[in-house]
C-alpha cells in the first residue's frame, strides 16, 4: 500500500507527456482541468435552464387534458433522465477504477453520487406535486414511482457505505462493488417491480401521456435536459477538486496549490 | 476443491451446532415477527389470509438481514478470514461454502417453519407447499446477495443499518416473486411462473454473487 500510490504516480507522469487525453487521469492534470471547466458549464447551464424555463411556462401551450398542471414534465422528466443516467455513469467510473486502478475514477463517482440522488429525490418530488392533482394520490404502487424510489435508496446505499468508510482507498473499492452490484440490479428491480405491479391490479393508471405532443413542449422539455447535464458535469466538477486536494494532501503539487490559492484569498 | 468446500462447510456446521442458541434466535425472531401482525392489524382471518404470504416473507427476509452479521464478522475478528484468503484455494469457492453453511443454519429452519407458522395467519392449506418451496428457492438467494453486503461492511461503524440500507433495495424482487407465488397459488392463478422466476434469479445469484463477494471481502481486508 505504501508504494502503490507512488508506482501509480509515476505511471501516470510518463504517460503526460504523449498528447493523449489519459494523461488527465493524473489528479494533478485534472485538478486545474476541471477548475478551468466547470465555470463554462455552470454558464451553460444557466442560459439552457433560462431558456427552457422560458419555453416551459411562456412558449408550450397548455395541455388539453391536464391543463397547466402537466408543465411539472418540464422539470420531472429531465430530473428522472438525468437521476437514472447518472447511477449509469456511477457504475461505468467504478468499473474503470476496479478494472484500471485509477484513483480519479473513484473521485469521479463518489462526486457524481449526490447530484444523482438530488435529481431522483426531485424526480419523486414533482411526480408527486403532479399525481396530486391527476391522478388524486400523492403516491401511486406503480412501477415507474416504486422503481424510482428504489433507485433512491441505491443512491443512499452507496453515499452511505463510502462515507462510513475511513480508509480512502477500501471506501473507494468497497464503493465501486456496490455501484457494480446496484447496476446490475437496475433492471431485475425495475422488471420485477413492473410484472408485480401489472399482476396485482390491472394498470389502473398509466404515465404514458397524451400520443402527441406538441413541438415547443418537447423542445423546452430537450433544453432543460441539457442545462441538467450542464449543471451535473458543473457540480461534479467542482466537488471533484476539493476531493482530489484532500486526497492528494502529502503530495508536492496539492503543497504549490495551496500555497498559490491561499496566497489569493 | 471439492475437499476445501467440504472442510469449510463441516467447520461453519459444526459451530453453528455448538452455538445452537444462535440459530434457535433466528428462528424465534421469525415467529415473533410473524405473530405480532395479527396485534397490528386485527385478527379478522380475511384480512390475515390476504397478508399472510406478504407477511412471511417479510419476516423471513428480516430473520436473513438480521443474522447475516454472523456470516463473516467471527472469522474477520479471529482472523481465519485472513487465512482463508492467504491459503492458495480460490476464494469464491470457500465463500460459497460459508454461504451455505450459513443458509443450512439460518435459511432451511425457516422453510422448515414457514408452513406451520403460515396456519396460524389462516393461509389455504394448497398454497403451503408453495409457500416452502418460494422459500426454499429465495432464501438462498438473499443469502447470497446479503452475503456481498456484509463482507463489504465488515468492520465498519454502524455497520447493521448500513447493511440494511445497502441490501434491502436488492432483496425487493425476491420478495415480489416470492411473496407473488404464495398469493398466485391461494388465489388459483398458478405459482409456476413466479417460481421459474425465483429459480433464474437463485442460478443468477449463485454465478455471480460468490464472486462479487469474495472480491469484497479481499476489500475489506486490505
Amino acid at each position: 500500500m505504501a508504494s502503490g500510490p507512488k508506482d501509480e504516480t509515476i505511471r501516470m507522469n510518463s504517460s503526460t507527456r504523449g498528447p493523449s487525453l489519459l494523461r488527465f487521469a493524473a489528479p494533478q492534470n485534472f485538478y486545474p482541468l476541471a477548475g478551468r471547466l466547470a465555470p463554462w458549464f455552470a454558464a451553460i447551464a444557466v442560459v439552457l435552464t433560462l431558456a427552457g424555463l422560458w419555453l416551459a411556462f411562456f412558449v408550450a401551450p397548455t395541455d388539453a387534458t391536464q391543463g397547466n398542471v402537466y408543465r411539472v414534465i418540464f422539470i420531472h422528466v429531465p430530473a428522472a433522465w438525468m437521476s437514472m443516467f447518472i447511477y449509469l455513469v456511477m457504475a461505468f467510473w467504478s468499473a474503470v477504477g476496479l478494472v484500471m486502478n485509477t484513483r480519479l475514477s473513484f473521485v469521479m463517482s463518489q462526486a457524481l453520487a449526490p447530484t444523482g440522488a438530488m435529481f431522483c429525490f426531485v424526480a419523486l418530488w414533482t411526480g408527486a406535486l403532479w399525481g396530486r392533482p391527476t391522478w388524486g394520490a400523492y403516491w401511486v404502487w406503480d412501477a415507474r414511482l416504486t422503481s424510482q424510489l428504489l433507485l433512491l435508496f441505491l443512491y443512499f446505499g452507496f453515499i452511505a457505505l463510502t462515507r462510513a468508510i475511513e480508509d480512502p482507498r477500501r471506501a473507494d473499492r468497497a464503493g465501486a462493488i456496490i455501484a457494480l452490484v446496484g447496476a446490475v440490479n437496475v433492471p431485475v428491480i425495475y422488471f420485477s417491480v413492473k410484472w408485480w405491479n401489472t399482476l396485482h391490479q390491472g394498470a389502473s393508471v398509466s404515465l404514458t401521456k397524451a400520443p402527441s405532443m406538441a413541438a415547443t413542449m418537447f423542445a423546452g422539455m430537450l433544453v432543460l435536459a441539457f442545462a441538467s447535464w450542464a449543471y451535473t458535469l458543473a457540480v461534479t466538477l467542482w466537488r471533484v477538486r476539493p476531493m482530489i486536494l484532500e486526497r492528494e494532501r502529502h503530495t508536492e503539487w496539492v503543497g504549490a496549490v495551496l500555497d498559490r490559492e491561499g496566497g489569493r484569498t | 476443491m471439492l475437499s476445501t468446500f467440504l472442510a469449510v462447510l463441516r467447520r461453519d456446521l459444526l459451530l453453528a451446532w455448538r452455538g445452537r442458541a444462535d440459530v434457535m434466535v433466528t428462528l424465534a425472531f421469525f415467529v415473533i415477527v410473524v405473530c405480532l401482525f395479527p396485534f397490528g392489524v386485527g385478527a379478522e382471518p380475511n384480512q390475515l389470509r390476504a397478508i399472510a404470504p406478504g407477511v412471511l416473507w417479510v419476516a423471513a427476509l428480516l430473520a436473513c438481514l438480521l443474522s447475516l452479521h454472523r456470516l463473516f464478522a467471527q472469522d474477520y475478528a479471529d482472523g481465519t478470514l485472513e487465512q482463508l484468503l492467504l491459503s492458495s484455494e480460490p476464494a469464491v469457492l470457500w465463500v460459497l461454502a460459508k454461504i451455505l453453511a450459513f443458509w443450512l443454519t439460518t435459511g432451511l429452519p425457516v422453510v422448515a417453519v414457514a408452513p406451520g407458522l403460515a396456519l396460524v395467519l389462516d393461509l389455504e392449506q394448497g398454497a403451503l407447499p408453495v409457500l416452502a418451496v418460494s422459500l426454499a428457492l429465495g432464501t438462498p438467494i438473499l443469502a447470497l446477495l446479503g452475503a456481498v453486503g456484509a463482507a463489504l461492511t465488515l468492520g465498519v461503524r454502524g455497520g447493521g443499518m448500513l447493511l440494511a440500507l445497502l441490501i434491502l433495495p436488492l432483496f425487493v424482487p425476491v420478495l415480489i416473486f416470492g411473496a407473488g407465488a404464495v398469493e398466485a397459488e391461494a388465489s388459483g392463478t398458478g405459482a409456476l411462473a413466479h417460481l421459474l422466476l425465483l429459480g433464474g434469479g437463485l442460478a443468477g445469484a449463485l454465478a455471480l454473487a460468490p464472486m462479487a463477494c469474495a472480491a469484497a471481502l479481499r476489500i475489506s481486508t486490505d
